[in-house]
């Protein structure tokens, strides 16, 4: 077993719990309604906070007067931009937010100020007594917009104009392998952004103490990036600082970032000296969105007759709303992950962000990879059709294999595709119904793949990603701590799971306590599928630790050899002689007796990743799980309609840690899937409307419902990965990103149109088809015609791995000086071949530079 | 720019109202503009019912009153006093959960958890009314409920899960309340739900 | 959380009560049944009467009476749940109990009443919004602003008619008792509809729709057809209403096809009828009624969808609901 520091001892096998499916360990508070969310608490003198919004998108701050509100009968405190002058923000290159609007607001929803009052009503019309006067801006409304306008200015900083983020990267040489590629296509493609839509909405407690310390409750993912935004926005001791994130009715990456409405009870919790509470209404939940990015993507692949890739330009532009958020990282994963799934061989990548006066826009359940990643399954299969290849036998002709580095420097462990499209064709009836059903039903199939957990942590450090302690006591019980956030998924299972495993008892015998930043050790947060990666590795490595000590105590006391001793059935015993042993109970109370009291930690640091260049710490995981899925779908060729009844979907996990919540997992994603490549959109009316939400309201935002959801098969993949935790690799997001490409290629399988845009609405399908049936050019079509004229710069050039290359940049000299072979030439490139190979067992040892995120 | 709210209130009374909820009775003095939600998890502190959108768009807030699913948002509580309100809270008996909170429990249909009470309480109606019901009977009845953590799948396998065990406590005559659309329960099924007792709280690591 | 303004509750006893209430409280007062339209409206204030008037005592209003034979009579408070499952509505009126029944959600129907749901609030993205969010454009002509986002240079306002019950209420060509302190009155539902978003009902403020009168049951058959995103929750962007009378023959004696969704008022589509009265139902006749009735209807930007694929859906909805009255 890895990560194993002190002397091991045999796990017991077969696994006992461990790829089983069995309840979480908060399922009976979950449907007994004793689960207390973040607006379920309260505290004596308890205040509550309201908000007052820009009603502009785009506006200088004249003037705000708040002095009718203060008077207003029950208002405690009132507070503006001036309070809090010091900026945050999740990134550290993007610290560009104010907890309530200094001088400017950005976007219709932009907080302007808060209102502390006995009751949430009183603060409501507080908020309505205060008097803002603005000077308007003109509003950057699109992608197209922002690049066109460098004036306004939504920030004074970026890396061109209104152009946040610009990214230009190319690894081989792109044109000269698509000088040789035997055919090319271009295709452009726009995926809408949608939201995450949690059912709960957001809400924080703040408690501030006289004794200067201060304790926040949130919903939130990332317990640990909220303190420190806490610790500068308030400029307190990080240490006088506690933020327990309590269970989150449902995130999708909605609750990942700092918000300024925990900040904000906070600073008003320290001016009243009350504790203070914020839950913000559904169209507040819309306000703060973080959600899927508005796409726009050209995508440009040469291919080989075999439908091998040779060569991939990929571009995208993204719509980032008014602030950086995660923004930076988004936009290198719309480029990060197309290399995972398919050799290719040379891969150009260029990228930009642009700032609208729109919410702002971040990490959803599959973080800029979905987009990038239904150009590419729907452009590959365009590609098979014109070389008449199935598209199933195409995409497994050209896998990447395992255990290779790819073409712009991602190490690849395993690497269950293959299996995963071979289930999914077996299973769907694939070669039964492709192009053979009647018209109106047809199928489509598509790939992905997505990260177990990011290579690098969001701010430059060195520590751990992921610690856990144990205790044990003299009762037998076990306690974990741990800084991660159960946010459904059900990360605290996963942590009783893996101790109880390694320590051979029942997981109802360990209490967790988790996402408390004053009593937990780190864990950096419920985002890019990291939890049960890194907090699996890092409960292994604690429990492990414990068993030692156990197996010394209950070795020393019974003279049974060290090495011959179990954990299992809450006993440690002798394997040869069962019934030779102790009960886990008395086995931990001699430990206590020989060592003192029995603690341990465990802790987790990815493996370094062999890419140097600018960029590159945006894309390494410790493993990328990989999924397959057909949808099968009905069209109504009168209305456009798309009916979506069945999903088959096959997903490589390494190792399901309980296969009852993977399971969870996949249908969960396919549902997110579904709405997205059906219905869900987040949109906005034009300036003369002031940029305002067409619909931020349940309602109108369209989240399908149990009569919407179609039938799923799923498939688990089980080939496990040498990093993961007893092989897991990650569930939570994956399984989503090929359902949209998969309902697109089968809505052409259907009726021969392509929508290359998502959501695939039925006005769309409807006008393909007609402009089809009219002959018109382009017709049975619809999409974007082309994507802005930019001028990105001049791309760093990187040599890939067959190429000989070392994983950096080429210090500005070109392919034909250093006289690289032509992309593709070598075989896969293997990753003992690599001149940077990380070693997993001593990651603290790896030095790493800054990640650009 | 004319301000459309009032500011000043109105002139309202104070009602003073008997609600029985979960077979306990209280007696409580509320504005006469409370919602049953606003009662239940405010005035009464039973948090169990959650609140997704408070404009009837999410089904999360819903309550059972005489048997029958609600959105306890849009009803104003005081036109419910007197009424049997069911809440997540009733649902176990003692230490005994309802077959369906068990059935979800052991399923994975809770992920999340939030609107967990909601499909709880719209499928308890269900099975009490319709004790065998179709997967198609299953979707039309929680149609009016979201999940965004499920994909529903998990809650349909719970409730036909909740259904068959349904069935066998109900052939050794321990079947629950079964009031229909529209009726009121009779003194004596008040009664006998009183005997449901709200949960354990059990210790939770959040609490404050 | 959203909540609710404050008012002045009141609870009458009878139906004298209950229109006197209302008279004494004069024009900032408002009935409530159900309360799942008007709630939601409160709580964006795009309604913020000072007094309700709950009418959950008034035993009258919850009876269902009558039979097919000579025509039933539907308490307002009757909750559309009870509609659908009432035996005999659900066998002899399908279209009704079919409207009813695919109103919202489930939860909505054991809450919402029909007479809730025939004076339905006009519906518009510009309007069904938070009072913030509304404050943001401006506000719009039907609550606090003056212009109507949908058609800005237009003088009226174009929020649409968006309930299911009302198409087929005037297809059948049922009729409503109103009640006031005035007396009563019985009028055509198609009587009680305005193409005005604003002033989208002839009846005055003070009267209370009391009873919801069905024709007898003969010899017509009717359907609804709705069209939305997803099946439950979403009102209608287009529902389609269609009622004929055969011969024997087989060829239309009647037929009355009305258009929800489109328009501020239930919109009937007599040229779609006369294009199928006197003829049988064909590929043919059914196509032209279906033409007729694509030409006047003019959905605006106030719902779900593009306008001109909700147009397109006019023609694709009328045949549909023609087709399944001909398949009969």
């Amino acid at each position: 077993m890895a990560h194993t520091p002190l002397s091991p001892v045999p796990s017991p096998t077969p696994r006992s719990i461990i790829g089983t499916s069995r309840r979480k360990v908060d399922a009976t508070a979950k449907v007994t309604g004793a689960v207390r969310f973040a607006d379920d608490l309260a505290l004596p003198r308890m205040l509550h906070c309201k908000l007052l919004r820009s009603r502009l998108p785009h506006a200088k701050i004249v003037r705000v007067d708040t002095s009718k509100a203060e008077a207003h009968a029950g208002v405690v405190a009132v507070m503006t931009g001036e309070a809090l002058p010091i900026p945050f923000g999740i990134l550290p290159v993007s610290q560009d937010e104010h907890v309530l609007a200094r001088g400017v607001v950005r976007f219709v929803g932009d907080p302007v100020a808060a209102v502390a009052a006995l009751d949430e009503e009183t603060a409501a019309e507080a908020c309505d007594l205060i008097e803002v006067e603005y000077e308007p801006l003109p509003a950057i409304t699109s992608i197209e917009d922002g690049i066109a306008n460098r004036t306004p200015l939504i920030h004074d900083y970026g890396d061109d104009g209104n152009v946040h983020k610009q990214v230009a990267l190319e690894f081989g040489n792109v044109d000269q392998a698509m000088a040789n590629a035997e055919l090319v296509r271009e295709d452009v493609f726009f995926y809408e952004g949608n939201t995450h839509l949690p059912m709960e909405q957001h809400a924080a407690l703040a408690e501030w103490s006289p004794d200067g310390t201060l304790t926040l409750w949130s919903s939130t993912q990332t317990p640990h990036y909220v303190h420190r935004a806490l610790a500068k926005v308030l400029e307190m001791d990080p240490a006088h600082v506690r933020v327990i994130a309590t269970p989150n009715g449902g995130a999708f990456g909605g609750k990942s970032d700092p918000f300024g409405h925990e900040i904000v009870v906070a600073a008003l919790s320290r001016a009243t000296g009350r504790p203070v509470k914020i839950c913000l209404t559904r169209e507040e939940v819309f306000y703060c969105h973080r959600g899927r990015h508005p796409v726009l993507m050209r995508v440009k692949t040469g291919v080989n007759r075999d439908g091998s890739i040779v060569a991939m330009d990929f571009t995208s532009f993204l719509d980032g709303g008014a602030y950086g958020s995660y923004g930076v990282a988004s936009t290198y994963y719309t480029g990060a992950l197309q290399t995972v799934t398919y050799q290719v061989p040379a891969y150009r990548f260029r990228g930009a962000r642009v700032f609208t006066n729109k919410p702002p826009c971040g990490p959803k359940r599959g973080h800029g990879t979905p987009q990038p990643r239904f150009a590419l399954e729907v452009q590959l299969d365009k590609i098979a059709e014109e070389l008449s290849l199935d598209p199933a036998e195409m995409r497994l002709r050209t896998l990447q294999p395992a255990n290779s580095v790819t073409a712009n420097w991602l190490h690849i462990g395993s690497m269950g595709l293959g299996s995963c499209i071979r289930a999914a064709v077996r299973g769907s009836g694939w070669r039964e119904k492709f192009r053979k059903l009647p018209f109106g039903r047809g199928v489509g199939l598509a790939c992905s793949s997505y990260i177990s957990g990011a290579g690098l942590p969001i701010y430059w450090n060195n520590m751990p990603h992921s610690g856990v302690q144990l205790r044990l006591d003299r009762s037998g019980g076990v306690a974990v701590f741990c800084g991660s956030t159960d946010i459904g998924q059900g990360s605290d299972s996963v942590l009783a799971y893996c101790v109880a495993e390694v320590l051979g008892i029942d997981p109802l015998d360990i209490r967790v306590v988790s996402g408390d930043t004053g009593i937990t050790p780190v864990d950096l947060g419920s985002y890019s599928s990291r939890v049960t990666m890194m907090t699996g590795n890092a409960a292994i490595q604690a429990a492990s630790r414990a068993r030692a000590l156990l197996a010394d105590a209950v070795a020393e006391k019974t003279g049974i050899p060290r090495e011959r001793l179990t954990f299992a059935g809450r006993r440690v015993f002798d394997a040869e002689h069962p019934d030779r042993g102790a009960s886990f109970a008395e086995a931990s109370q001699w430990a206590e007796a020989m060592y003192g009291t029995i603690g341990t930690t465990g802790s987790y640091t990815p493996p370094r990743s062999p890419g140097r260049y600018k960029g590159a710490g945006v894309g390494p995981s410790p493993a990328y799980s990989y999924s397959c899925a057909v949808a099968e779908v009905e069209v109504d060729p009168d209305s456009g309609i798309v009916r979506v009844p069945k999903v088959w979907i096959a997903h490589d996990i390494g190792q399901a840690i309980n296969r009852m919540l993977a399971l969870g997992q996949v249908e969960g994603s396919v549902y997110m899937g579904l709405g997205e490549a059906l219905m869900e959109e987040m949109t906005y009316r034009d300036a003369q409307r002031h940029v305002v939400h067409h619909h931020p309201s349940m309602l109108e935002y369209k989240s399908p419902t149990t009569l919407e959801m179609c039938d799923v098969e799923t498939y688990l993949i089980e080939e496990p990965d040498a990093e993961g935790p007893f092989g897991a690799k990650e569930v939570g997001q994956g399984p989503l990103l090929p359902i949209p490409p998969a309902v697109a290629n089968a809505v052409y399988d259907a009726v021969g149109v392509r929508v290359d845009e998502v959501p695939c609405s039925p006005h769309k399908v409807l006008k393909a088809l007609k402009d089809k049936m009219k002959g018109k050019p382009g017709g049975g079509r619809y999409g974007p015609a082309g994507v802005p004229a930019y001028a990105f710069p001049e791309p760093a050039r990187v040599l890939t791995p067959a190429e000989g290359g070392t994983g950096r940049e080429m210090d500005g000299r070109t392919h034909s000086e250093v006289g690289g072979p032509v992309a593709g030439a070598g075989g896969p490139p293997q990753r003992e071949n690599t001149a940077a190979s990380p070693d997993p067992h001593h990651p603290s040892t790896a030095t790493r530079r800054k990640g650009s995120r | 720019m004319q301000h459309p709210i009032s500011i000043e209130p109105p002139i309202h009374r104070t009602v003073h109202a008997a609600f029985v909820v979960n077979g306990e009775r209280h007696e409580v003095a509320i504005a006469p503009h409370t919602t049953l939600l606003e009662l239940l998890r405010e005035t009464l502190g039973l948090t169990g019912t959650k609140h997704g959108c408070e404009l009837g768009e999410c089904g999360t807030c819903t309550v059972l009153v005489d048997g029958v699913p609600i959105l306890s948002c849009l009803a104003l509580a005081v036109a419910y006093r007197e009424r049997a309100i069911e809440t997540v809270e009733g649902m176990a008996h003692g230490h005994t959960l309802h077959p369906l909170q068990e059935a979800f429990a052991e399923l994975g249909a809770a992920q999340c958890g939030y609107c967990t009470p909601g499909f709880l309480l719209a499928a308890r109606a269900l099975l009490d009314a319709n004790p065998h019901p179709s997967r198609a009977e299953i979707a039309s009845a929680l149609s009016g409920n979201l999940c965004r953590c499920t994909g529903y799948l998990k809650i349909f396998e719970a409730v036909e899960m909740a259904a068959e065990r349904c069935e066998r406590c109900e052939q050794k005559g321990e079947r629950r309340g079964s009031e229909s659309v529209g009726q009121s329960v009779s003194e004596s099924e008040t009664a006998r739900t009183s005997n449901a007792l709200p949960p354990e709280s059990g210790p939770t690591t959040h609490n404050p | 959380m959203l909540r609710l303004p404050r008012f002045t509750y009141l609870e009458p006893q009878t139906l004298a009560e209950a229109v006197r209430m209302r008279d004494e409280a004069g024009s900032d007062a408002a009935f409530v049944a159900g309360g799942t339209d008007l709630y939601p409206n409160m709580k964006r204030r795009q309604q913020t009467p000072s007094t309700v008037i709950a009418l959950g005592a008034l035993s009258e209003l919850h009876a269902i009476t009558g039979t097919p034979r000579d025509g039933m009579t539907v308490g307002a408070a009757v909750t559309l749940t009870a509609l659908t499952r009432h035996p005999v509505i659900a066998e002899r009126y399908p279209a009704v109990a079919h409207a009813a029944d695919v109103v919202s959600t489930p939860l909505l129907r054991n809450m919402g009443t029909i007479g809730g749901n025939l004076l339905l609030d006009t519906r518009c993205n510009y309007y069904d919004q938070s009072y913030e969010w509304r404050k943001a454009i401006d506000f719009c002509m039907k609550k606090d602003g003056a212009v109507c986002w949908v058609a800005p240079s237009s003088p009226r306002c174009w929020a649409v008619q968006s309930s299911d019950g009302v198409p087929v209420a005037v297809a059948l060509g049922a009729e409503v008792t109103l009640l006031s302190v005035r007396g009563e009155r019985r009028i055509p539902a198609s009587a009680l509809y305005n193409n005005d978003g604003i002033a989208y009902l002839t009846k005055a403020p003070d009267e209370l729709l009391v009873a919801y009168h069905l024709p007898p049951r003969d010899g017509w058959r009717a359907t609804y057809h709705k069209l939305r995103r997803r099946g439950s929750f979403d009102f209608p962007v287009l529902g389609v209403a269609a009622r004929v009378e055969m011969n024997a023959d087989h060829t239309v004696r009647s037929a009355r096809i009305v258009l929800g969704g489109v328009a501020s008022y239930p919109m009937e589509i007599a040229e779609a009828s006369r294009a199928i009265v006197g003829q049988r139902l064909d590929e043919t006749t059914i196509g032209a009624a279906a033409d007729a009735a694509y030409r006047p209807a003019k959905p605006m930007d106030n719902t779900d969808f593009t306008l001109a694929w909700r147009k397109d859906m006019v023609r694709v909805y009328v045949r549909r609901a023609l087709e399944e009255l001909a398949g009969e």
